[in-house]
């Protein structure tokens, strides 16, 4: 699946030389709709960021959600200033990838603070943590860069607690004489932190992934696996032309279609109605849980239209028993990574299992549906 | 939602323990609480393991494996050698 140049995002901890060399020590002052003006200050004027956001900003919402130039979607990494910030106001500490940037800027409104954007190469706050992009090196060099010490007479920084993974709080301490303080974990209750004497309740400091939160990554999760399952749909469509007296476009019309559409089905189930029903699939296991809604939409497909197909026809029958559990499996098994909850270690203990058994399942799926098409019983389906 | 619980690598030394309550903070799954001056292991099978909390423990008292709980990055990382690790595996053109 993996369109990426080698060698940039292999999970260097440094982040260096990556992105054509360190940013410069402000961000460029060019007009973008985030900024207005800019304050003085004793390293130079520092842009001024909006706390509401506008058309562009939506627009660009929507297209990042939707998968599109996601990887691009930044904003220069530096010093911003929302407000009149004085040398008191506090610094909050976020990523460049400009969702990350808008969450917290649209949180401030009627405040004054210090933003210090990390250079995490266009990732967010969780993601580039766990890269080490969000990290402490990061963090203690553009400390340095923009003059934070001359800039604030405080020595603390608030960062969100999902920067924690990236973050060491006291080699920070230790190496640039900033203290870290961890705030919520969404920008959204930053204001309630502030005004709370920087108190953040049980409830800010844990992730959610209710059914919103997994309804916003599924566009994502479709946009990323709809290359490869189009491509299966092809060939399924290419191959469904066969059968024992030759070729016939006809057939690759009926047949053929037919299953290009069970493929894109297999992979929709997997991808939407997976992630969406999540918490109610049985098992913990994504790829168990994935394996089971196949295996239920398959029986609720017979069920339904099935009694137009002939049960005699047991090789498709079976073969769609075996593709669509394994295609759902696959693909739910993948959504791992958007989720807020699972473990390295479980998720290697999981496809420790169910990779072979998809790899099988598929493997027996696509030889028997080839069988049905050249020794299947009347229609192939 | 919990996930699999029995193979999740996290151990916890209280004896070390100084009571500055980072690991407590920083957990986004409530594993640690605190409790008589001292974190007390209070859920380990919600552990992710991101990491956050060992690495925020100056007295080192805590260990886990840290890593990307995401299935595409494990596969990424079979096919290419290198840690799973996650971002742009499937976007192209992070830079």
């Amino acid at each position: 699946m993996s369109e990426t140049a080698p060698s940039c995002c292999g999970g260097s901890a440094t982040g260096s030389g990556c992105c054509g060399g360190p940013a410069a020590a402000l961000p460029a002052l060019v007009k973008a709709a985030y900024l207005d003006g800019d304050v003085t200050t004793l390293v130079g004027p520092v842009p001024r960021v909006r706390t509401s956001l506008v058309a562009s900003d939506r627009r660009g919402t929507i297209k990042a959600r939707l998968g599109v130039g996601r990887m691009q979607y930044r904003v220069a990494p530096g010093l911003y200033a929302v407000g009149e910030p004085g040398a008191s106001a506090p610094v909050l500490v976020t990523a460049n990838y400009k969702l990350s940037f808008d969450a917290l800027r649209r949180e401030l409104s009627g405040r004054h603070a210090w933003l210090l954007v990390l250079d995490t190469k266009g990732i967010n706050v969780w993601c580039a943590a766990g890269k080490g992009t969000f990290g402490t090196d990061e963090l203690v060099q553009r400390i340095a860069a923009v003059g934070l010490d001359q800039v604030v007479r405080h020595r603390t920084l608030i960062l969100p607690q999902l920067g924690a993974p990236g973050i060491t709080a006291h080699e920070v301490k230790a190496r640039s004489g900033f203290r870290v303080e961890y705030g919520p974990v969404r920008a959204a209750d930053l204001p309630a932190y502030l005004d709370n004497h920087h108190q953040a309740t049980a409830a800010m400091r844990r992730v959610q992934f209710n059914i919103t939160d997994r309804a916003i990554v599924v566009p994502v999760e479709v946009a990323n696996g709809l290359k490869p399952a189009l491509l299966l749909a092809a060939a399924f469509l290419v191959l469904g032309g066969l059968a024992r007296d030759g070729y016939a476009v006809s057939r690759m019309l009926g047949t053929g279609l037919f299953a290009a559409g069970g493929i894109m089905g297999a992979f929709l189930l997997g991808a939407v109605v997976g992630p969406l029903l999540l918490p109610w699939l049985p098992g913990r296991a994504f790829a168990l849980k994935g394996a089971l809604l196949g295996a239920a939409g398959v029986a609720v497909w017979i069920a339904r239209a099935g009694f137009g197909v002939s049960m005699g026809d047991w090789l498709s029958l079976s073969a769609w028993g075996l593709l669509v559990p394994s295609i759902t499996s696959f693909v739910l098994m993948n959504f791992t990574g958007a989720s807020t909850f699972t473990s390295l270690s479980g998720v290697m203990r999981e496809m420790r299992f169910a990779v072979p058994l998809q790899a099988v399942a598929g493997i027996l799926g696509v030889g028997l549906w080839v069988a049905a098409l050249l020794f299947g019983a009347g229609r192939s389906v | 939602m919990r996930y699999l619980e029995t193979v999740v690598t996290l151990t916890y030394e209280p004896s070390r323990c100084t009571g500055c309550q980072m690991c407590v903070k920083v957990c986004p799954h409530a594993v640690f609480d605190f409790a008589d001056k001292r974190a007390v292991l209070a859920d380990r099978g919600a552990c992710m393991e991101c990491g956050a909390c060992a690495r925020n423990c100056e007295a080192q008292a805590i260990q886990v494996r840290a890593g990307v709980g995401c299935a595409a990055a494990i596969i990424t990382g079979a096919l290419t050698g290198t840690e799973p690790s996650c971002g742009c595996s499937s976007e192209g053109g992070c830079c």
